[in-house]
C-alpha cells in the first residue's frame, strides 16, 4: 500500500473512535472539574474533603494504571465495562481532577476587590459567583484548559492498550500486516498533530471572544 | 471479601523488584529531558532564523503528539534506520525527548522572567555571552522554576507504565503478567496503583512546599 | 449641621486586631444623620478599618456598631443579642454603599451593565427600569457617552465616577468613600471630587470620607476626625482641625501636608 492508502485506512478505521473518545471524555472531565473545583471552595467541609480526595487520588496515580484498573479489575468486583466506556471513564476522571485544580485556582485568582465590590453592592453569594467572579475566572482558565485538552487528546492513544480501535490501535494492526513501520508511525504522529491544531485554534478564538473589548 | 491479603503479600517482592526499573527509567529519562530541554531552549533563542523556527515547530510537534506513539516510533522505526534499541533504552529516549519539550518551555519562561536590566549590566561590564548565561542569567532564572520542573519529574514517573507497551517489564507490566497468569488482577493492579500514589503524592507535596518557600504568593 | 437625637452610625467600644497588630482600640465614634465626616490620619492608623467594619467587609473583634438604631453585627434572636447571620447583614447592607480606592469595577461588563447589575440582581428591578436609572445616573456624572465601553478603556477618573454611580444607584443612606482619589493621577482628581461634592450637597446623605485631599475636606466636611495608632486623637469642625490643631501628633501630621495640601489660610 502506498502512503496515501495507509493514511486513508488509518483515518477510516480509527479517526472516529479517537475523536469521539476525545469529545466525550472532555465533556465528562469538564463537568467533574467544574463541580469538584467549586466543591473545593465550598463552605461545607464535607464537600471540600470529598473532592480533595478525588483530586489528589486521580492526579497522584498514573492514567494507564487507572485505565487498566477500570478495565481489568472492576469486572472482578462485578462491573464489566466495555473498552470504550472504560476509556471515557478513566480519561474523564483523570482529567476532571486536573481541570478541578484549574477551576479552583482561577476563581481564587480573581482580585479580592471584585468580591468586596459585590459585598458593598449587597450581592448574594450566588450572584457574586455567577455574574462577577466566575466570568472573570473563566477567561483566566482558558489557556490552561487549552493545554489540558491537548494532553487529553494525546492520552486517548492509551486505549489502544486495552484493545480499543482508535488511531494508534489501527496503526499497530496496519503495521503488523504491512510492515511499513516508518510510514505508518510517521503518518500517525502527523494525524495527531493535525487534530491538535483546531483545538489550539479553538481555545485561542474562545479567549479572543471572551476578552473582546476588555483588554 | 474478594481481596486476598496472603496473595497480595506474596506478589509484593516481584512488583517491588520491577519498581527499580520504573524508577531508574524515570531518572534516566529525566536527565535526558533536562539536557535536551536546555538545548532546545538555547536553539529556540538562536538568532539564526531558520534554526529557531525549525526548533520551535519541532518542539510543538513533539508536544502535541502522544508519548505512546513516540515510544513506538523510537522502538520500531529506529531499527529500520539501523539503530536497534533495548526496551529500556528506547523508553528512556522516548521519555527524554517528549519531556524535553515541556522543560524547554519551562526553562524559557524562567529565563524570560529575568529582568532585561541584568543582560544590560552584563554587557556594560563586558561579560562574554557564556559568562552572562552561566554566572548571571541561569542562576537567577532557573531556581524559581524548579518546583515546576519537579512536577514534570513526577509526571514522567506516572508515565513510565507506557513503557510496558514497548515490552519493558516495569511495575504495570509485571502486574499484568501476574494477573494474566493467576487470573487475579485485583491485588496486582491495586498494589501498583497504591505504589504510584505513595510515591508521587508526597513528592508533589514536597514540590508544593518548595514552591511556597521560594515563590510565596502574596 | 443640626444633629438629630439618634446618630445614623454609632461605634461603641469597637476593637479590631490583625494577629498581634491592634488596628482599632476601643473606638467610640458617632456619625449624625446627614452629617459629612472626614477621616484623616497616617496609613495604618485604623481609619480604613473603621470604614470597612461599617460596610461589613470585616467583623469587629469586640464592641458594637449601630446603624440608625439597629445593631449591625448583632441581631436579636429570641430576645437575645447574638452574632448577626448573613440574612441580617444583607438587610443592613442595603443602606450602605462604598466607593473603593481601586474602583473595583467589573471588567467583564460594560459601564452601563456595571451600573445596572446590582439593581437587577439584588433589588430585582426590571431590566428596563434599571437601564433607565443607570443611564440617568451616568448622565448626571457626565459619562453617558461611555455607556457601552468596557472599564479597561476608561481613565482612572472616569472609572471612579462610574464606581460612584454604581454605588449611588442602589440608593444608600450612608456612602463611604475610602481614599477615592488616592490612586488617580493628579489631573483626574478634580472630576471625581466634583461628583462627590454634588453628593455632599444632598442634605440627607450621611457620608464617611477617608481622604488626603485636605482642601476638599475643608469644603464639604461637617466634622473631621484625626486617627492615629488605632484611636481618635482629635476631632472637630474642619476649620479647627486644620488651622487650630491642638494635639502634637495632629500638628506633626499636618506639617507633612503643608507643602502640597492646604492652600492659604493661616500661613
Amino acid at each position: 500500500m502506498n502512503s496515501l492508502d495507509l493514511f486513508l485506512s488509518l483515518i477510516k478505521n480509527g479517526l472516529a473512535t479517537t475523536l469521539s473518545l476525545t469529545f466525550l471524555s472532555a465533556a465528562l472531565a469538564f463537568v467533574l472539574g467544574l463541580l469538584s473545583g467549586l466543591a473545593r471552595l465550598s463552605r461545607y467541609g464535607i464537600l471540600r474533603a470529598v473532592s480533595s480526595v478525588y483530586v489528589e487520588f486521580f492526579r497522584g496515580t498514573s492514567l494507564l494504571v487507572q485505565l487498566f484498573w477500570i478495565y481489568y479489575v472492576l469486572p472482578v468486583l462485578g462491573f464489566r465495562i466495555p473498552s470504550f466506556q472504560a476509556g471515557v471513564l478513566a480519561i474523564g476522571l483523570n482529567f476532571g481532577a486536573y481541570f478541578s485544580e484549574i477551576v479552583r485556582s482561577s476563581i481564587l485568582a480573581v482580585p479580592k476587590g471584585q468580591t468586596e465590590a459585590c459585598v458593598a453592592l449587597n450581592f448574594s453569594p450566588r450572584k457574586r459567583m455567577t455574574r462577577v467572579v466566575f466570568p472573570q475566572a473563566l477567561l483566566r482558565m482558558l489557556p490552561s484548559l487549552g493545554n489540558q485538552m491537548i494532553e487529553l487528546l494525546k492520552s486517548t492513544s492509551l486505549v489502544s492498550l486495552i484493545a480499543l480501535g482508535d488511531l494508534t490501535y489501527r496503526a499497530n494492526i496496519l503495521n503488523a500486516s504491512t510492515f511499513q513501520t516508518t510510514t505508518i508511525y510517521s503518518l500517525l504522529l502527523l494525524l495527531y498533530f493535525l487534530i491538535s491544531l483546531p483545538i489550539t485554534r479553538g481555545v485561542k478564538l474562545a479567549e479572543q471572544k471572551l476578552s473582546a473589548g476588555r483588554l | 471479601m474478594l481481596w486476598d491479603w496472603q496473595f497480595a503479600f506474596s506478589i509484593l517482592p516481584q512488583i517491588l523488584a520491577a519498581l527499580k526499573i520504573t524508577i531508574s527509567a524515570t531518572f534516566a529519562g529525566f536527565l535526558l529531558a533536562l539536557i535536551l530541554g536546555m538545548l532546545f531552549m538555547f536553539l529556540s533563542r538562536s538568532r539564526v532564523q531558520p534554526v529557531s523556527v525549525v526548533v520551535k515547530w519541532l518542539v510543538q510537534f513533539i508536544r502535541n503528539t502522544p508519548l505512546l506513539v513516540q515510544l513506538y516510533f523510537v522502538f520500531y522505526v529506529f531499527p529500520e534506520l539501523g539503530v536497534s534499541l533495548s526496551p529500556f533504552t528506547a523508553g528512556v529516549i522516548g521519555l527524554g525527548i517528549h519531556y524535553s519539550t515541556y522543560l524547554s518551555e519551562v526553562f524559557r519562561s524562567g529565563i524570560d522572567a529575568v529582568p532585561k536590566g541584568q543582560w544590560e549590566a552584563c554587557r556594560a561590564l563586558n561579560f562574554t555571552r557564556s559568562q552572562t548565561w552561566w554566572k548571571i542569567i541561569i542562576p537567577q532564572g532557573i531556581p524559581p522554576v524548579i518546583p515546576v520542573i519537579g512536577n514534570y519529574l513526577i509526571s514522567m514517573f506516572k508515565d513510565t507504565p507506557l513503557l510496558s507497551a514497548i515490552t519493558l517489564v516495569e511495575i504495570l507490566q509485571t502486574a499484568k503478567i501476574i494477573g494474566s497468569g493467576t487470573f487475579r488482577y485485583l491485588e496486582s493492579f491495586t498494589i501498583v496503583g497504591v505504589l504510584f500514589f505513595l510515591l508521587s503524592y508526597p513528592a508533589s507535596k514536597l514540590v508544593k512546599y518548595m514552591e511556597n518557600r521560594w515563590n510565596p504568593r502574596y | 449641621m443640626t444633629q438629630t437625637a439618634q446618630p445614623m452610625v454609632q461605634y461603641s467600644k469597637v476593637s479590631k486586631s490583625y494577629g498581634d497588630l491592634k488596628v482599632l482600640k476601643q473606638i467610640d465614634f458617632e456619625i449624625g444623620k446627614g452629617e459629612k465626616v472626614v477621616l484623616i490620619g497616617p496609613s495604618g492608623s485604623g481609619k480604613t478599618t473603621l470604614a470597612r467594619l461599617l460596610m461589613t467587609l470585616e467583623r469587629p473583634d469586640s464592641g458594637t456598631i449601630t446603624v440608625d438604631g439597629t445593631p449591625l453585627w448583632h441581631e436579636m434572636v429570641k430576645g437575645k443579642l447574638v452574632k448577626a447571620g448573613e440574612k441580617h447583614l444583607r438587610k443592613m447592607r442595603g443602606n450602605i454603599g462604598m466607593v473603593f480606592q481601586h474602583f473595583n469595577l467589573f471588567p467583564n461588563m460594560t459601564v452601563l451593565k456595571n451600573v445596572m447589575e446590582a439593581p437587577v440582581s439584588v433589588l430585582k428591578t426590571s431590566k428596563d427600569e434599571a437601564r433607565e436609572k443607570a443611564e440617568a445616573m451616568l448622565d448626571r456624572i457626565g459619562l453617558l457617552d461611555k455607556a457601552n465601553s468596557y472599564p479597561a478603556k476608561l481613565s482612572g477618573g472616569q472609572k471612579q465616577r462610574v464606581a460612584i454611580a454604581r454605588a449611588l444607584v442602589m440608593n444608600p443612606r450612608i456612602m463611604i468613600f475610602d481614599e477615592p482619589t488616592s490612586a488617580l493621577d493628579p489631573e483626574l482628581v478634580g472630576e471625581v471630587l466634583d461628583v462627590i461634592k454634588s453628593i455632599a450637597d444632598n442634605e440627607e446623605m450621611t457620608m464617611l470620607l477617608i481622604t488626603h485631599e485636605m482642601d476638599f475636606a475643608l469644603d464639604i466636611a461637617d466634622r473631621v476626625a484625626f486617627f492615629d495608632g488605632g484611636t481618635i486623637v482629635e476631632q472637630g469642625p474642619p476649620q479647627k482641625i486644620f488651622y487650630e490643631p491642638e494635639s502634637p501628633r495632629l500638628k506633626a501630621f499636618l506639617r507633612r501636608f503643608s507643602r502640597s495640601g492646604l492652600r492659604s489660610g493661616g500661613e
